[in-house]
């Protein structure tokens, strides 16, 4: 019963939501709304596990101080922190002005912010190895990259505008991103959506059970 | 295919040549531009021959209104800054706006109406300054479709496509040997997870970001159950942080019955599956801290992924794990095949259990899966002779509706 529960609603909920696909009118079109629904009320209940999880986690490797375990301190800190100054604001703690407001603005904004920013050093460092031209195929990724890098700004379509049109910078990397890209990004996109159709009527048909623990 | 120091040289050469090239053809009074705003009192050509419509094979609440644009609308004075849509239940009542658009657009989406409602519509083209009004368009009332018709390419193509499923699987299950191909990734599981237990570290499994109504993620846990069974035969350590609770019992549920199929229920414990947050950057934060301090033998990110794959990738990199990532997000496969040991391209990482298990019914979906391709391929092959030949377009065939 314990798997086999599970298995009859993803059956049905599965077939009702390929009906819904097809057929507009209500009750059906209503359906994808209403499952939608569901999957967020069980998703907000399913929130507390994972925060008495990371509390439990949190205070259980301060009390043992392991490996990282100043860093859990911060993480309890942030989370009592930020629950009670919400709790003290009431309803409109997410309004401009209020203490709530402050605290997402200055610091959790700023640390998203800055973690996102990260990413242009490792966008270089993966670069350089990447179009490293060791080899032919690499120096076709690496030309491709300069071409692509150089026609996407402005200074490359000015660098070359004197050029009949067509053969500018611009039109260089709108070329290699028309064609060659995205022949190759469309062949991956056929391949993911059959890919995801294949295992949706696997898990539709109670083939594919791995994601409930099955074997 | 290694350079030789010839072509090495030019290509330095080429690179120089670019450089020396772009350096002297360089022209500063390319960037500057003249801008001169020009003002009337004169009102644009109204818009004329509105026509409203029920929205067709829908859920009904809807009427779509197309018109044809005024004169000063890209000729004329061409100054029309856009349309207002006004709307009336009389077609001498009071019209009131419910919308607009930018020049140039020649139809609306009225989503806020009510099912067996005549509805009477009117267009309003302006220039910023002055307006004109179109004349009203002809009652039109909203009602839902039974069928989608626009998506039966759709349905004849999940049909045929579940059936050569459904063939598969039973050949498969008739005795019928399939063949699949390597999946490189899939192969160095073992080896990523042996390393791992030789150095005495971790392993860190990523199920990506999104939660458990993402079919990746789905594909994920499926890989995580056979990495689980590998990791128990080997006593090895496996860590999996989670951003989405649902997948943090869902995971818990696919480790426990891996270890206990590797024959040792009692290595496994809850605490290996934990919850970090579910915040995007957060989470990176957090599972890059946790790389840096563990340093991990091995770390798979398994899953659909945003913008925090090459900080996730590039950090195990840096710390020297071997790393194997799967995800079907086209955007991000790019970083991993940059910063990772092995990738999973798109539909890899589905064959994943198929594969793994080398279940006959798991593998006959594959082969069905490949009857889709064959379709794909087939048509575009077809589509292409057809199109460069001026004989017919079959693009609008397979537009999604």
């Amino acid at each position: 019963m314990r798997r086999e529960v599970p298995l009859m609603i993803c059956a049905i909920v599965g077939f009702t939501l390929i009906i819904v696909y097809f057929v507009p009118h209500p009750p059906f079109s209503d359906m994808r709304d209403l499952f939608s629904d569901w999957f967020s009320v069980i998703a907000a209940f399913a929130i507390y596990l994972g925060i008495l999880n990371l509390l439990k986690n949190s205070v259980d490797k301060v009390y043992r101080k392991r490996s990282g375990w100043g860093f859990s301190i911060v993480t309890i800190a942030g989370f009592v922190l930020f629950v009670f100054i919400g709790l003290y604001e009431g309803s409109d703690f997410g309004e401009i002005g209020t203490r709530y407001y402050w605290l997402y603005d200055r610091i959790y904004f700023p640390l998203m912010a800055t973690m996102f920013a990260i990413l242009a050093f490792f966008i270089g460092s993966a670069s350089y190895r990447a179009f490293r031209a060791r080899n032919v195929e690499a120096t076709v990724l690496l030309l491709a990259a300069f071409f692509v890098m150089l026609g996407r700004v402005p200074i490359g379509y000015y660098l070359t505008s004197w050029l009949p049109e067509g053969w500018r910078m611009s039109d260089v990397a709108s070329a290699i991103m028309t064609y060659p890209q995205m022949a190759g990004q469309r062949a991956v996109m056929i391949g993911i959506a059959l890919g995801i159709v294949s295992t949706s009527l696997r898990i539709i048909l109670g083939i594919e059970r791995t994601f409930l623990g099955g074997e | 295919m290694k350079f030789t120091t010839l072509s090495g040289s030019l290509l330095k050469l080429f690179l120089f040549g670019l450089v020396l090239f772009f350096i002297f053809s360089f022209n500063p009074r390319a960037f500057c531009q003249d801008t001169t705003i020009v003002t009337d009192s004169i009102p644009p050509g109204p818009p004329s021959n509105v026509v409203a419509k029920d929205t067709p094979y829908d859920r009904g609440r809807s009427i779509t209104i197309n018109w044809v644009k005024s004169a000063d609308d890209g000729g004329g004075a061409n100054d029309v800054k856009g349309y207002e849509i006004m709307r009336a239940t009389q077609v001498d009542g009071d019209y009131e706006l419910i919308g607009n658009t930018t020049a140039g657009a020649q139809y609306f989406i009225d989503n806020d109406v009510r099912d067996k409602v005549s509805y009477f519509y009117k267009i309003r083209g302006t220039d910023g300054t002055n307006t004109s009004v179109s004349l009203p368009s002809l009652a039109a009332m909203s009602k839902p479709q039974w069928v989608n018709l626009r998506r039966t390419n759709i349905f004849i193509f999940v049909v045929a496509l579940t059936f050569a499923i459904l063939y598969y699987i039973n050949r498969a299950k008739a005795g019928k040997e399939l063949f699949i191909r390597k999946i490189a990734g899939l192969e160095a599981v073992d080896d990523a997870v042996g390393r791992a237990t030789e150095m005495g570290r971790k392993i860190f499994y990523i199920p990506g970001i999104s939660d458990m109504d993402n079919m990746q993620t789905i594909a994920g846990l499926t890989i995580l159950g056979r990495v689980a069974k590998v990791a128990a035969e080997y006593e090895a350590r496996l860590e999996v942080p989670v951003s989405r609770s649902m997948v943090m019992v869902s995971a818990r549920e696919v480790m426990k019955e891996a270890y206990s199929n590797a024959g040792r229920p009692d290595s496994f414990n809850e605490d290996l599956v934990y919850y970090l947050t579910d915040d995007q950057f957060g989470y990176a934060a957090a599972v890059d801290g946790l790389f840096v301090r563990e340093k991990p033998a091995a770390i798979f990110l398994m899953g659909q992924f945003y913008a925090e794959s090459l900080i996730l990738a590039e950090t195990g990199n840096s710390v020297g794990a071997i790393q194997i990532a799967g995800t079907a997000a086209p955007a991000q496969i790019p970083f991993f095949i940059a910063a990772c040991d092995f990738t999973l391209i798109g539909e890899e990482l589905f064959a994943a259990s198929a594969y793994l298990s080398k279940d006959p019914k798991l593998l006959g979906s594959l082969k069905g899966q490949d009857v889709g391709k064959v379709i794909f391929l087939a048509a575009i092959i077809l589509g292409v002779i057809l199109f460069t030949f001026n004989l017919m377009d079959i693009g609008p065939w397979f537009a999604v509706g």
